[in-house]
């Protein structure tokens, strides 16, 4: 039980997506500006994360890896005469898996919680090319975690870390309409210096060992 | 036709080359493809690297893409382009593994993330969809070229301040540094990934200062 919360806050604190490796920054500027749409937001990467990182993790391990394909026939383990390596085509199953889910979680969510999807909706087609999905299937493969669980607690805190900083980042530029920025800074600038200074802060965890 | 064919290298086409390497420019402008460019660019090998993978990339898929737009259905078009890329990507990471190893190590998940970098589905959507190979491929070189001297810009700045070398290669003695008894300290915050997004916000900075016209509201 431990272990999972030590995944879940190392992966919300330490290796926060956005400040330690700037994942999904492209959709964390551009939907930045209002708390409430930011929140929306890193919801449904959260959900997205939780759905696609497993998946991708079985497939890794019974499709991808090296022998993974071991429960097919013993020749195809990892000593057998057939031993395959599949790993050159993660990116291109991962992204496939990626981008499928995202089509159907988006028709469930329609058919069975309307309330939901008025949440969510418009922003579930931008997650499929949203880089910190894609990343957080490719960290896992890196990462070669032991069991699904695990897994899952990882995709867990990476969505709870991306959904804490682009909250934290809207909640900041809605107060910074209040200051005088230097004109050429206005908007993109000083957003990129506000989230530098906070990756700086973020900084301060690295020190824990978990 | 062909007599009133417009040349590839007419006025209109060359402005698909300028704009975006600098009023349009996809990183500092556009705010695309952000992710990659502020991960890699701790030494400017990595960060050439990552530029020549994302140029291949993009021409390639731009090239494809708008060679066969009006056979893609609508619906599934994000598909069909994911593909496309993804099919590069792989094809780019094999040979940065097979010719060099160590640099395909630190870039590791980056250049797997080429496939979502937002430069190129955003170019693949607005540009290549609606038009011919020609200006496609143009358009593609000028984005890229926008994205790549923003990398070596920061690449460079970070590595000479950060770890005093260029392109690996040492310019600042050992005997200078405080530690050998000399005077001089690299300065480490440049090795943190923050700063980035510092020098990213110079950039902005200077260039909207150039041309008042980009300025934005708060």
């Amino acid at each position: 039980m431990l272990d999972y919360v030590n995944i879940i806050v190392k992966s919300i604190f330490v290796e926060n997506m956005i400040f330690a490796y700037f994942l999904g920054m492209c959709s964390y500027l551009a939907v930045s500006k209002s708390v409430k749409t930011a929140s929306g937001l890193g919801a449904a990467v959260i959900f997205v994360l939780v759905v696609t990182v497993p998946v991708n993790y079985l497939l890794e391990n019974y499709v991808l890896a090296e022998g993974a394909l071991e429960w097919l026939d013993a020749s195809y383990g990892i000593n057998g005469d057939n031993t395959m390596d599949l790993s050159f085509l993660s990116f291109i199953m991962f992204i496939a898996v990626v981008a499928s889910i995202v089509q159907l979680v988006e028709m469930i969510v329609e058919k069975f919680a309307p309330a939901l999807y008025g949440a969510l909706g418009i922003f579930l087609p931008l997650i499929a090319v949203n880089c910190s999905i894609l990343g957080g299937a490719l960290f896992m493969q890196e990462r070669q975690y032991a069991s699904i669980g695990e897994a899952t607690a990882f995709a867990f805190g990476s969505g709870i870390g991306w959904w804490l900083a682009i909250v934290a980042l809207a909640a900041i530029r809605e107060k910074i309409r209040y200051s005088n920025v230097p004109a050429p800074l206005r908007g993109l600038g000083i957003t990129f210096i506000i989230t530098g200074l906070m990756g700086i802060a973020f900084m301060a965890f690295l020190g824990i060992k978990l | 036709m062909s007599t009133q064919k417009e040349s590839l290298f007419s006025k209109k086409n060359m402005k698909l080359i300028k704009d975006p390497l600098n009023d349009s420019n996809p990183i500092s402008i556009q705010v695309l493809g952000i992710c990659s460019a502020l991960a890699i660019t701790i030494m400017l090998e990595n960060a050439f690297v990552m530029s020549m993978s994302v140029l291949f990339v993009l021409i390639m898929a731009n090239v494809v893409v708008s060679l066969i737009r009006n056979l893609i259905p609508d619906k599934i078009r994000i598909i069909v382009q994911l593909v496309i890329v993804a099919t590069l990507v792989i094809t780019v990471d094999q040979i940065l593994k097979a010719y060099v190893y160590e640099v395909s190590k630190q870039l590791s998940v980056f250049v797997g993330l080429i496939i979502t970098n937002c430069i190129i589905m955003g170019r693949l959507e607005a540009f290549a969809l609606g038009n011919k190979p020609g200006p496609a491929f143009l358009d593609a070189i000028g984005n890229a070229f926008g994205y790549t001297w923003i990398l070596l810009v920061v690449g460079f700045v970070r590595e000479v301040f950060g770890s005093g070398s260029v392109w690996g290669i040492k310019f600042i003695p050992d005997s200078w540094l405080i530690d050998n008894g000399g005077f001089y300290e690299h300065n480490g915050l440049m090795l943190l990934s923050p700063i980035a997004l510092f020098l990213v916000a110079s950039v902005i900075w200077v260039q909207r200062s150039k041309n008042r016209k980009l300025i934005e509201e708060n």
